[in-house]
């Protein structure tokens, strides 16, 4: 059993602070929803724990398993259990999937331990047969030329391979279809489970149509304003952001 | 003070390669060379003794390291008694390998390839079997890089080398490996490959420079002339690996024909400063020419890289892309030019030449270079320097992958461009292989 404890976290991106004071925890097996409008500070907040040089933590902590990762770099943060899936994941020409998760692969194993080529394509593929995925993906480069769908589902083949203790999804929906929607999300439900804990960054609540969540969190202004159960979600759909600010006008 | 000092660096200089060191090598040559080979030698060594060493003001060695070029402290080495396996992992048709000069050893061809008349033998061989051939491509291009003080030096003290030669029509479905090595501290080698692709003929090089120690100081003076006749395909592969203290001059010189295609890739990783001067010349119509190169330039490497894409008939092509990547404080010269005569009209020539910094205290030199006297031509050229994209960075590290492995794999990446232009995959993995032990060295 895992934990991730965001603790009253404020982050900036040069001097401009974006998250202002932001607590949650969350543990092994739960799916946790964060809502809210655009320039809410969703994204930083993703980015900022996944340790992008460009987003300063200016005071607060977040513990994986009870120990602050902030002294870590990105890399380190991953192998420690962390994974980003982006909302505008990065095309990488001439690095095909293949090398490119195998050297992730390889960046687990302890130094000197050399991969079993026979065995990683074995697990390769059986996950890409899981989320039914091409098996000719893997010889493409990195995201060069995909479709919005096929470079989710390539972020989601990635989290497959590294099972993450928790993935910070970010805007997983933006840029898909319906159909692309529904592919996506069922590879996120297959890999749901007790050993895997989620944080899903969404501006809409179409895609917790198809994720549901254990927890609904709505983001105003760099912070947590409300938290609650899935009905929260629907809340929102029916009554808009607005609905939050008057909330916090009256409040 | 100051003209002094030019004078100083401009004057004739032999170094090491002293009339007595001639004149003792001509004494080693094996009798019953043709004697107008001979003369060209003599007069070769001449020139060579005549010219000045390279100066700041030579054009044709603008941004090169001058002090760097050296000519003292070198000797012809004496034969080598054994030679380190160097592993490319492919299946040949034949091979020779060179160490210090001299035929070391050699895998032959196949015997229904010798029944088609394809030879591949020594040069000193070559020289006296097949001496019309030989007479009329060996050094047959002059030296368009310059004075030529350092192609003049390789003509004078070239012993051997490999000689190449596949009769019209014959495709050959394995490379030739054609292997060249530097043994011992100081030694000075000449390697020299001629290539011969008669029309249709089809044939893979695939050659290799190396030493044994990557810390002696050793000098090389190499050439090639590549030849495809009427319609035939000719792939060379140069990888140059030499001692990180060598210093290295390669010149080559591609003849293509009409309808022939030629397509060259030079990796370079090895010696403290190379220079490598690549000769294109289209010389009928339908001709084309693909120009590649990979360079890693770590340390404080400097990799001088001179190209030449003549056009001299109408309806030719040239493609040239040579891609750097850069570390420490290494740094390149890239100086390319597309030269079109006045009745290449339909010319289409293509030169670039990308920069990838992966250090602040790198340096990339580009000149392109176009001169055009036809009107009707497509010609374009352009040169780039990048650093790594944080974002693609910061993606990579995200996954677990630490910066120095990020790193490299997206300088792999930028590299792919080239290697993807291999049809040969089995060589594409070979070269990656190569790149890679550059990286964990």
């Amino acid at each position: 059993m895992s934990s991730l404890v965001i603790q009253d976290l404020h982050v900036a991106i040069g001097e401009k602070e974006i998250v202002k004071g932001l607590s949650l925890t969350i543990n092994s097996g739960e799916v946790h929803a964060i809502m809210g409008p655009n320039g809410t500070g969703k994204s930083t907040l993703s980015k900022a724990i996944a340790g992008h040089p460009d987003y300063t933590i200016t005071s607060g902590d977040v513990l994986l398993d009870g120990a602050s990762i902030l002294e870590k770099e990105a890399d380190e943060r991953a192998r420690a259990g962390l994974f980003l899936a982006f909302q505008y994941p990065s095309e990488i020409p001439g690095v095909s999937i293949a090398n490119f998760l195998r050297a992730a692969v390889q960046a687990r194993m302890a130094e000197g331990e050399e991969l079993d080529a026979t065995a990683y394509y074995k697990r390769l593929y059986a996950k890409m047969d899981m989320l039914k995925i091409d098996r000719k993906f893997t010889s493409r480069s990195v995201n060069e030329g995909f479709s919005g769908g096929e470079k989710k589902r390539c972020e989601i083949l990635q989290m497959a391979m590294l099972e993450p203790k928790f993935a910070l999804m970010d805007e997983t929906d933006s840029g898909l279809d319906i159909d692309a929607l529904r592919i996506v999300s069922e590879g996120v439900n297959t890999l749901r489970g007790p050993d895997l804990g989620v944080l899903m960054i969404t501006h809409y609540q179409r895609l917790l149509n198809y994720i549901v969540p254990d927890y609904v969190h709505v983001m105003w202004d760099g912070r947590i304003v409300k938290s609650g159960d899935k009905s929260l979600a629907l809340e929102l759909e029916a009554k808009g952001y607005d609905w939050v600010k008057k909330e916090l006008a009256l409040a | 003070m100051t003209s002094s000092i030019e004078t100083m660096s401009a004057a004739p200089a032999v170094g090491s390669f002293t009339p007595e060191a001639f004149a003792a090598h001509l004494a080693s040559l094996p009798p019953g060379l043709p004697a107008w080979w001979l003369e060209r030698k003599r007069a070769a060594y001449a020139r060579f003794a005549a010219l000045p060493m390279p100066g700041r003001t030579d054009e044709a060695w603008r941004f090169s390291n001058i002090s760097g070029l050296t000519l003292d402290g070198f000797a012809l080495p004496a034969a080598a008694t054994a030679t380190p396996y160097a592993p490319i992992g492919i299946k040949k048709s034949a091979k020779l390998v060179f160490a210090n000069g001299r035929l070391f050893s050699r895998e032959v061809l196949a015997a229904d390839l010798v029944a088609r008349g394809v030879i591949v033998d020594t040069l000193q061989n070559a020289l006296v079997r097949h001496e019309a051939l030989v007479k009329e491509h060996l050094l047959a291009q002059p030296p368009k890089f310059g004075p030529g003080k350092f192609s003049a030096l390789h003509e004078a003290f070239l012993a051997d080398g490999a000689f190449v030669y596949v009769p019209k029509g014959v495709e050959l479905e394995h490379p030739i490996g054609l292997f060249h090595y530097a043994l011992g501290a100081d030694a000075a080698v000449f390697p020299h490959s001629l290539v011969i692709a008669a029309d249709q003929a089809k044939v893979t090089i695939v050659e290799y420079f190396g030493s044994t120690d990557d810390t002696e100081a050793q000098f090389a003076a190499g050439a090639n002339d590549l030849y495809a006749g009427h319609g035939a395909q000719l792939t060379y592969i140069g990888k140059q690996d030499w001692s990180h203290r060598a210093l290295s001059f390669q010149s080559n010189s591609t003849v293509v024909r009409r309808d022939a295609r030629v397509q060259s890739l030079n990796l370079h990783l090895g010696a403290r400063q190379a220079r490598h001067e690549s000769l294109s010349q289209l010389q009928a119509p339908g001709a084309f020419s693909e120009m590649l190169a990979l360079t890693v330039a770590r340390e404080t490497q400097e990799f001088d890289q001179r190209t030449l894409q003549i056009h001299q008939a109408p309806n030719t092509k040239s493609d040239l892309l040579y891609k750097n990547a850069l570390l420490d404080q290494a740094k390149t010269i890239f100086s390319g030019l597309i030269v079109v005569d006045p009745d290449a009209q339909k010319t289409d020539a293509y030169q670039s030449n990308r920069n990838l910094m992966l250090s602040e205290q790198a340096e990339a030199n580009s000149l392109p270079g176009l001169e055009i006297q036809a009107n009707d031509v497509r010609c374009t050229h352009g040169a780039t320097s990048s650093r790594i994209d944080p974002e693609q960075e910061f993606y990579l590290q995200s996954r677990g992958i630490d910066k120095t492995t990020a790193d490299e794999l997206l300088t792999f990446g930028f590299f792919e461009e080239v290697l993807n232009r291999l049809a040969d995959e089995d060589l594409h993995a070979a070269l990656r292989t190569l790149i890679q032990t550059k990286f964990t060295k």
